[in-house]
């Protein structure tokens, strides 16, 4: 099986989401990638790198600067011709192009899976990850969406492939890039943190919020993330969620800080290897999946922990 | 303009899922079930948009068992103004709810539809996006702010980084995030005469859909359980713990 993998990038570097779809698409059958942007040679050469690529389709052109669904779907739909897979990793610019390219194939997509049982079968999660589905597709070509914390990430380099200009299919003239307003932080990003110091609810509002947390993670070098109580409630922007609707994180600890453990936040950081867990409430059920809890009050807590390390 | 919001009855998100023993999926016997929370903050803003002088009319659409018309008249009282049921029992897959849409849309030629992100029980986040795909129309997924302009709609989009900002031509397809809007409450009166207002009933046939699944369910299991691990008396101990652990 021939697949193509959406290389995600910011037109400068591959985001590491990237390794892990190459690393589910490699369970399938032999790496393609596509690397569409604006002046993103660098980040095709780059991607040529990781390990186990054949070809890489460089589409360079203005119409891909900002990933516009209905600019980039019809390239795929494209290069689709002479592959059998789409795989693209599950960050917004994949969920938003992957079923977009589908519709087009006539594809029932598989979203966000969790492994590869089979040439066209996969576990994905359901009701935010309560229910563990395996299925079987039986169209005739595969789009899949990868969870990036369920698979390992192929190495960066060690690999040859052959870089391959495509032609452009052109701006659809349905949507336009306006504005942009990214978070820029000094601190890891959140899906590929060693650690992450997560805050919720009884962190009060936004300033005790960075009082209260931000040392911590610093003293740790840790990313932040916040549970969507925190988020609705304004204390941080919404790319620090946490949860089955926000960032799935698998980070090797995590630290979560007055969050009480709603499912909705189980779901995006069960799978981290330990779980640390500050709550004043013992009965918080974020207890029952910690590996070491602390029954605290965190206004106190967390600056004498952040004291002590 | 008219504005088209598709709604699906799926477990209520406060009820926590169990798997059937068999392995057949998840039970759904005696559960509450509600509108999808995506959904419902669909229908607020296109009443919001309508409240706002840009829509004249809002229509909810539902494909599903025939107690989906329990969710549609929910959408009713909130202040959508007619309903269409697309009644099936069979589970229909994002790709034919799309197709069953794509139908509705060509007959109703909406400015806009409005769909929730994805539905809490598949999870899947495809619907929108696919159905602006059949359409060939442009889509603004995953919005946590919708401003019409003339015959543009500009879409602030939740992305992994920040806030992205689009501008659609439409007819245009939205996704809704959980940041667009606090959907409201029906109130007694708005129920009462909720009831009285227009819903259609189609098939999937009436509208030459094929929805036969394209995916098979092998089986449904619960996800591997942690195991709760220990509590520390005080900071001391965690700190000892952390540096066990080499993290400090």
């Amino acid at each position: 099986m021939k697949t193509l993998v959406w290389v995600e990038h910011d037109n400068a570097s591959v985001k590491d989401a990237t390794l892990a779809a190459v690393t589910a698409a490699s369970q399938l059958g032999e790496v393609h990638l596509l690397v569409a942007g604006a002046g993103c040679a660098g980040v095709a050469e780059a991607a040529a790198k990781i390990a186990g690529v054949g070809k890489v389709h460089l589409a360079d052109d203005a119409a891909y600067a900002n990933a516009l669904a209905e600019n980039v779907a019809p390239l795929v739909v494209e290069l689709m011709g002479h592959h059998d897979a789409f795989v693209a990793p599950a960050t917004s610019n994949g969920k938003n192009i992957a079923p977009r390219v589908a519709a087009l194939l006539d594809v029932m997509q598989v979203s966000d899976i969790l492994s590869v049982e089979g040439p066209r079968t996969f576990t994905r999660p359901t009701y935010a990850g309560n229910a563990i589905a395996t299925v079987e597709s039986s169209d005739a070509k595969l789009v899949v969406t990868v969870r990036g914390t369920a698979f390992a990430k192929a190495d960066a380099n060690g690999g040859s492939g052959a870089v391959e200009a495509v032609a452009a299919t052109g701006d659809a003239g349905l949507s336009s890039f306006v504005s942009a307003e990214v978070a820029k932080s000094e601190r890891p990003e959140l899906t590929s943190a060693k650690i992450i110091v997560s805050g919720g609810r009884a962190l009060k509002d936004g300033p005790t919020f960075e009082a209260t947390i931000m040392p911590l993670a610093d003293k740790l070098g840790a990313a932040v993330g916040a549970s969507r109580a925190a988020v609705d409630a304004g204390y941080v922007p919404n790319d620090y969620q946490v949860g089955q609707t926000g960032k799935i994180v698998a980070p090797e600890v995590y630290i979560a800080v007055g969050i009480s453990g709603a499912i909705q936040h189980l779901a995006g950081m069960k799978d981290s290897k330990t779980i640390i867990a500050i709550n004043k409430d013992e009965d918080a059920p974020i207890f029952q999946v910690a590996d070491i809890g602390l029954v605290a009050d965190l206004f106190a807590a967390v600056p004498e922990l952040t004291g002590k390390l | 303009m008219k504005i088209l919001v598709p709604v699906k009855r799926v477990i209520d998100y406060n009820v926590k899922p169990r798997v059937k023993a068999d392995g057949t999926g998840v039970d759904l016997s005696n559960v509450k079930m509600s509108m999808n929370p995506f959904d419902e903050i669909a229908v607020e803003e296109a009443l919001r948009i309508k409240e706002a002088g840009a829509a004249e009319e809002v229509i909810v659409v539902s494909v599903g068992p025939a107690k989906a018309q329990e969710t549609l008249r929910t959408a009713l009282a909130m202040g959508a103004d007619r309903a269409v049921l697309v009644e099936t029992d069979a589970e229909v897959e994002p790709l034919a709810v799309a197709k069953i849409l794509k139908s509705l849309v060509e007959a109703e030629a909406p400015g806009l539809v409005i769909l929730g992100k994805q539905a809490i029980d598949d999870d899947s986040n495809q619907t929108g996006q696919m159905l602006a795909a059949l359409l060939g129309r442009p889509q603004g997924t995953f919005a946590s702010k919708v401003v019409v302009e003339g015959d543009k709609v500009v879409v602030t989009r939740e992305v992994d980084g920040g806030l992205e900002t689009v501008s659609l031509a439409m007819p245009a397809i939205v996704t809704t995030d959980l940041r667009l809007n606090e959907p409201r409450y029906a109130s007694l009166p708005n129920i009462m005469k909720a009831k009285k207002k227009p819903l259609d009933v189609k098939t999937p046939a009436d509208l030459g859909v094929d929805i036969a699944p394209r995916l098979k369910t092998l089986k449904v299991v619960e996800p591997a359980v942690r195991v709760a691990g220990i509590k520390v008396a005080d900071v001391d101990a965690l700190v000892a713990k952390l540096k066990d652990m080499g993290v400090a």
